[in-house]
C-alpha cells in the first residue's frame, strides 16, 4: 500500500452559515481553529512547525509569517497556496511532503472562511477583482478577451463545458440532477449542512432556473460562511492521537490552463494526469476506495471528476451515475457531508469540507451517515476554470 | 491602468502594447493573428510564441471562419457591468487556422446556436474600441 509517512490526525470545522453572525479578522479565526484542531488531536501549541494558508486579509504579503507571529509559533515550513478551490487539497499534499521530506514533523492547515472586517474598505475594489478571477489587470490576456465579451467568475466558463459535454455525448438532465439530489440526501444526515431538513426532488431540479444553459440553479454550490483546519504530522507522532492516523497516502497535482478558452479539450479534465499519480503513489486500484469526496463546484464538475479520476471512462460518467447510489448508504458512496452543493461552500473551507468528511469517515467519526467500511477514500481539488486539479488518497492507518 | 467602461457601462478592453495591431485591424474588421514561422499560428498575442518561446513571429491576416467549439447562454450576468445585456451567448471558437478564440454571437437566435456552427468572425465597435463577435454562416 502507499506511504505511511504523515497523517492527518483532527480537525475543526465550523457550521456553515449562511451570514456568519459577526465580522472576524482571518487572524482572529485561524487562532479558534488552531486551538480547535490542536484540542481534537490532543497536541501541544508548542508541537507545531508548520503553517500552510490560503491568504490573510489583513497581511497579503508576508502572509505566513503574520500569522506565526500571532499564534507565537516557531515554524521550519511556511506556505501560502493560490490555487482557488483546489487550495485545500494542495495544502494537504504539500504539508504531507513536507513531512516526508523531513523538514518539519506538525503542520497546521487553516482555512478561516468568516467575513473579516478588513475587507469591508477594500470591498469595492476586490469584487470586480474576485469575479474576474485576477484577471483584470493591465496586460492580461482576460482583461483584452474575456472581460468585455462578459466571460467572467465560474458558472458561463462550467457551462460552456457542460455545453461541449452535451454535444459529444449527450447530456441527460435528469441524472445531472440525480447527482444535485443524492448530495442534498447525503446533507439530510448531517445536522451541520447548510441544506439539512430541505431535501430536493429531480423535478426541483428540473425547474430551477437556467443560469448559464445547460447549468441551472439547484446545480451550482452554496457560497456561504464557515471554517475548517486540520493537523498533519509525522507517523510516529500520530500513533499517540486519539483519533485513527489517516495517511496521506498519494497525491498528484496536474494544471494546464488558465481560462477555460484555453483549457486543450473542455471534456479532459487534468484531474486525470493527477490521479494516475495520486493512485500510481498509493498503490492502489480504483476498486478499493471505499469512498469518493469529490471537489463539487457544480453538477458537472462531478460528472467530469468521475471520469478525469478513472472511475469510469471519458463519456461514461453519466452510465456511472445511473447506475451507482451516491448516497452514504449507497453502494459508491461520494460526498456524504452533502458535499459544497447542499453542505454549503464555506470560502476555501469548502475545498477542505472533502478532506474534513473523508478523514471523519476513516477516523469512524460519521455518526448517522458513518458509511459502514471506510479504510480508503479519494479526495479530489479543483479550482479556476477546471484548471488546478488536484488527487489525494487518504488511506485509515 | 484599470479597465475603462464604454457609455452604455461594458467593460472595454485594456490592450497591451503587444496587442496594439490586433485591435488596430479589428477596428477596421480585420482578424490578425501571430504567426510562428515553426509553430504556426497562436492566439492570444504574446511577446514569445507560446510554443518554443522564439520572438520572430509575424502579424498575420487570418480568414476569420471557423466553428463554435462550445457556448453557453450568460443568464445571471455576475457582472454588474453585463448585467443590462443578459441573455447573451458567450462562444469559444476554433478558427480554421487552428486556434480558439473567444467572443458574443450576435445576430443569431439564442436556441439555434450548435456546437459546430460554421461562424465567421466581426467585431461590435463601442466607443471606438473592438470587441470580438461570431455571426453565424449560414445566417449570412
Amino acid at each position: 500500500m502507499g506511504k505511511k509517512t504523515a497523517a492527518i490526525v483532527g480537525f475543526s470545522e465550523w457550521k456553515p452559515q449562511k451570514k456568519w453572525p459577526t465580522s472576524m479578522f482571518s487572524l482572529e479565526a485561524m487562532a479558534q481553529l488552531a486551538a480547535e484542531t490542536l484540542a481534537d488531536a490532543k497536541f501541544e501549541k508548542h508541537e507545531i512547525d508548520g503553517i500552510v494558508i490560503g491568504g490573510v486579509p489583513e497581511s497579503p504579503v508576508f502572509a505566513p509569517s503574520a500569522v506565526a507571529e500571532y499564534l507565537n509559533l516557531q515554524t521550519s515550513f511556511n506556505e501560502i497556496v493560490d490555487l482557488g478551490g483546489a487550495s485545500p487539497a494542495g495544502m494537504i499534499w504539500r504539508a504531507a511532503a513536507a513531512i516526508e521530506v523531513g523538514v518539519c514533523e506538525s503542520v497546521l492547515v487553516l482555512c478561516p472562511g468568516v467575513p473579516s472586517p478588513s475587507y469591508r474598505d477594500a470591498k469595492s475594489k476586490l469584487l470586480p477583482t474576485m469575479i474576474y478571477m485576477g484577471g483584470d489587470a493591465w496586460g492580461s490576456p482576460q482583461s483584452q478577451w474575456e472581460i468585455p465579451v462578459g466571460l467572467v467568475a465560474a458558472v458561463p466558463s462550467y457551462a460552456m463545458a457542460a455545453q461541449r459535454y452535451r454535444a459529444i455525448y449527450g447530456y441527460d438532465e435528469e441524472i445531472l440532477a440525480k447527482i444535485s439530489v443524492q448530495h442534498r440526501d447525503n446533507a439530510q444526515a448531517n445536522p451541520n449542512a447548510i441544506f439539512y431538513g430541505k431535501p430536493i426532488t429531480v423535478d426541483d431540479v428540473m425547474i430551477s432556473r437556467y443560469v448559464a444553459d445547460p447549468i441551472k440553479l439547484l446545480e451550482i454550490v452554496m457560497p456561504c460562511d464557515g471554517g475548517g483546519a486540520m493537523l498533519i504530522t509525522s507517523a510516529e507522532r500520530a500513533t499517540r492521537t486519539p483519533h485513527r492516523p489517516t495517511f496521506v497516502s498519494g497525491y498528484g497535482e496536474f494544471m494546464t490552463h488558465k481560462s477555460i478558452t484555453n483549457m486543450p479539450d473542455f471534456l479532459h479534465s487534468p484531474l486525470a494526469a493527477a490521479s494516475e499519480r495520486a493512485f500510481r503513489m498509493a498503490g492502489m486500484r480504483r476498486e478499493e476506495i471505499d469512498l469518493a469526496c469529490l471537489y463539487d463546484s457544480f453538477t458537472i464538475t462531478v460528472l467530469l471528476a468521475i471520469e478525469g479520476a478513472g472511475f469510469c471512462k471519458p463519456g461514461q460518467g453519466q452510465a456511472f451515475v445511473r447506475e451507482h447510489d451516491l448516497r452514504y448508504h449507497g453502494d459508491w458512496p461520494l460526498n456524504t457531508h452533502g458535499g459544497q452543493l447542499s453542505f454549503g461552500q464555506p470560502r476555501l473551507a469548502g475545498g477542505l469540507s472533502h478532506f474534513i468528511e473523508a478523514t471523519r469517515q476513516i477516523q469512524g467519526r460519521a455518526d448517522a451517515r458513518q458509511i459502514a467500511h471506510c479504510d480508503r477514500a479519494f479526495c479530489s481539488g479543483s479550482g479556476g476554470m477546471l484548471s488546478e486539479q488536484i488527487a489525494v488518497i487518504l488511506e485509515g492507518a | 491602468m484599470m479597465l475603462a467602461y464604454a457609455e452604455n457601462g461594458r467593460p472595454l478592453p485594456l490592450v497591451a502594447p503587444i496587442s496594439q495591431p490586433f485591435f488596430d485591424a479589428a477596428r477596421e474588421q480585420k482578424l490578425l493573428l501571430q504567426k510562428c514561422p515553426r509553430d504556426g499560428f497562436f492566439f492570444y498575442p504574446r511577446s514569445h510564441c507560446p510554443h518554443c518561446l522564439k520572438t520572430d513571429w509575424s502579424w498575420q491576416p487570418a480568414r476569420a471562419s471557423g466553428k463554435v467549439y462550445s457556448f453557453t447562454i450568460e443568464r445571471m450576468g455576475q457582472d454588474p457591468s453585463q448585467r443590462a445585456r443578459i441573455p447573451f451567448v458567450i462562444a469559444v471558437v476554433d478558427l480554421d487556422e487552428g486556434v480558439r478564440i473567444i467572443g458574443n454571437i450576435v445576430d443569431c437566435a439564442h436556441e439555434d446556436v450548435r456546437v459546430s456552427m460554421a461562424v465567421n468572425v466581426c467585431f461590435e465597435i463601442i466607443d471606438n474600441m473592438p470587441l470580438t463577435c461570431f455571426r453565424s454562416v449560414s445566417a449570412t
